[in-house]
């Protein structure tokens, strides 16, 4: 990247943080993902709700969380509910307009990899987490938001398991309820869903960023936009303000930085 | 109706070997110190069960207590991955461990239905995911109204649930508050709750909508400051960050684990004993 003000990561957060929009209800999950959003909160979306699967609703942390579930976010929440009561009323109850995750793989139809990487279900070569609330958050959030570090290991052809789609078969246009579009946010680009296959698109390329780079790194046949743009660079407020909180949140957790 | 002990006498009156146990706590109180004195016991072929196994789990499963995991995400928060539960899938270290796999809201509805007395949960849920092709307790039904697929799964009713607490007062009745979790549903779902508490107060001072399990469905509360470490009690300390992210190191060597694990638990009698030991070797660490 020629630009040395910013880094390919800052870029990444600014993009997906640019797509949350004010008064938006947003589903948020931990590291990058919560990081954006609460950027977005900090700069041009000052009413989004934020909510976390502990229970969290409209929090407003000072310091990203290090975990789902921090003191912090309870402490600045309009209100803490249980973990039933969060995926029932909130999230299956439709009151979600954005469910922002990451994953280890995602496939060109959005759907994600938190299960196993390699070897079989029963005998994996590396076991990961698991599922946590994405397979719902995917199927009920009338958006998806998704940010991840683009590589051929994470945009794959094939995942290794599928955990969270939200579509009932792979470029089947029968969506579960609620399952709108994907937006896919990397360090390279931002890919949007085709609504007609649910296909990830390429439709915005980062600053100094081409095609071919994106087309290198990524696992699958890559479609490009007929409406292909460049996203604009990070303004200095977005990027004074980003690394502020991630200074504040590095000196909070004794120096332990938020996992990525 | 509530009795008070200590919590190795709790432990031994209720957690037998082979038994479905869980000790919930969703990121807060986690019942740290009830996991460990079930380690010290020597318990085995339990059949854990989760949302959210942590650190604590991981000790267990190192240690050979398990022989099932019901789980739906296993994982040192804000760290990364728990090193004794993937080696005991991936090479079934110290034994085989079975899994039985759900997502939160799942493992949330079928805690409900537990508690509910229903024998199953309905969620929209797993829409294209293959984890019910792995897992046959997930099952989908026509709903008689609308004909709309959900997913069913069974309702759970561990024999044991233990959760940590703020307070409870003099008669047992027990105080939750913060991040409350699924602790009340998990605990309304078992037929026999054990209760660690920062603290036995003479009144809970709490509003009339709190979170509170009243003393009759609790069968012992036990007096544990810090028993939720590394984890944090609200109001009370927060969470160990340093600890959970020392305990990436500590647990990656089978061998480094076991004999942390030997040192500080095995060879303590209790909670106390184990945060001394645990603060005699940070000041070697520190004036070395």
């Amino acid at each position: 990247m020629s630009d040395q003000r910013y880094t390919a990561s800052e870029m990444m957060t600014i993009v997906a943080a640019r797509g949350v929009t004010n008064h938006t209800v947003c589903f948020v999950g931990i590291g990058i993902p919560s990081a954006a959003a609460n950027l977005a909160r900090l700069t041009h979306a000052p009413d989004v709700v934020l909510i976390y699967e502990s229970g969290t609703i409209g929090a407003k942390p000072t310091v990203l969380p290090l975990s789902i579930g921090d003191g912090e976010l309870a402490e600045t929440a309009d209100t803490v509910v249980s973990v039933p009561e969060i995926f029932r009323y909130w999230l299956q109850g439709g009151r979600v307009d954005v469910g922002f995750l990451g994953a280890a793989q995602v496939d060109k139809y959005g759907r994600l990899n938190t299960t196993i990487i390699g070897g079989s279900y029963e005998k994996p070569k590396v076991r990961l987490p698991g599922a946590g609330g994405a397979p719902e958050i995917a199927t009920s959030a009338r958006e998806v938001w998704l940010v991840l570090k683009h590589s051929k290991r994470t945009l794959v052809d094939q995942l290794s398991f599928v955990t969270s789609s939200g579509y009932l078969d792979r470029s089947d246009s029968r969506r579960a309820r609620g399952r709108g579009r994907t937006t896919l946010v990397t360090d390279l680009c931002v890919m949007r869903s085709d609504p007609e296959t649910n296909e990830l698109v390429l439709s915005a390329l980062h600053p100094h960023v081409t095609v071919e780079q994106v087309r290198e790194h990524t696992g699958w046949k890559l479609r490009v936009s007929d409406e292909l743009t460049i996203s604009d660079p990070p303004t200095e407020n977005e990027l004074y303000v980003l690394r502020d909180l991630q200074e504040r949140t590095l000196r909070a957790h004794d120096g332990e930085a938020v996992n990525e | 109706m509530a009795e008070f002990c200590n919590l190795r006498d709790a432990v031994s009156a209720l957690v037998k070997d082979d038994i479905m146990i869980a000790l919930e706590g969703f990121t807060h109180l986690i019942p740290t110190a009830a996991g460990q004195e079930i380690i010290r016991q020597r318990r085995r072929n339990l059949h854990l069960v989760r949302m959210t196994p942590d650190i604590v789990y991981d000790q267990m499963i190192g240690m050979g207590c398990a022989k099932r995991l019901t789980f739906s995400w296993g994982g040192n928060p804000g760290v990364g991955s728990l090193h004794r539960f993937r080696e005991a899938i991936q090479s079934g270290f110290p034994n085989h461990l079975a899994i039985e796999e759900h997502s939160h809201a799942d493992m949330a509805a079928r805690y409900q239905a537990g508690a509910s007395g229903l024998p199953f949960a309905i969620l929209r849920g797993y829409v294209g995911s293959d984890l019910p092709l792995h897992n046959s307790n997930i099952r989908f039904i026509d709903c008689p109204f609308t004909g709309e697929t959900l997913a069913a799964t069974p309702a759970l009713s561990p024999d044991v649930t233990i959760i940590h607490a703020q307070c409870a007062d003099q008669r047992g009745n027990v105080l939750i508050h913060g991040i409350i979790g699924i602790q009340k549903e998990a605990a309304l779902a078992a037929r026999h709750v054990i209760v660690t508490v920062e603290k036995i107060v003479d009144s809970l001072n709490a509003p009339v909508n709190a979170c509170i399990l009243p003393h009759w469905v609790v069968d012992y509360v036990c007096e544990v400051p810090g028993g939720a470490h590394p984890s944090y009690a609200h109001g009370y300390y927060e969470r160990d960050n340093a600890f959970c992210k020392r305990w990436d190191g500590i647990s990656k060597d089978r061998e480094l684990f076991l004999a942390w694990m030997e040192r500080h638990i095995l060879n303590t009698g209790d909670f106390a004993e184990f945060r001394a030991s645990l603060e005699a070797e940070n000041h070697l660490d520190l004036s070395a």
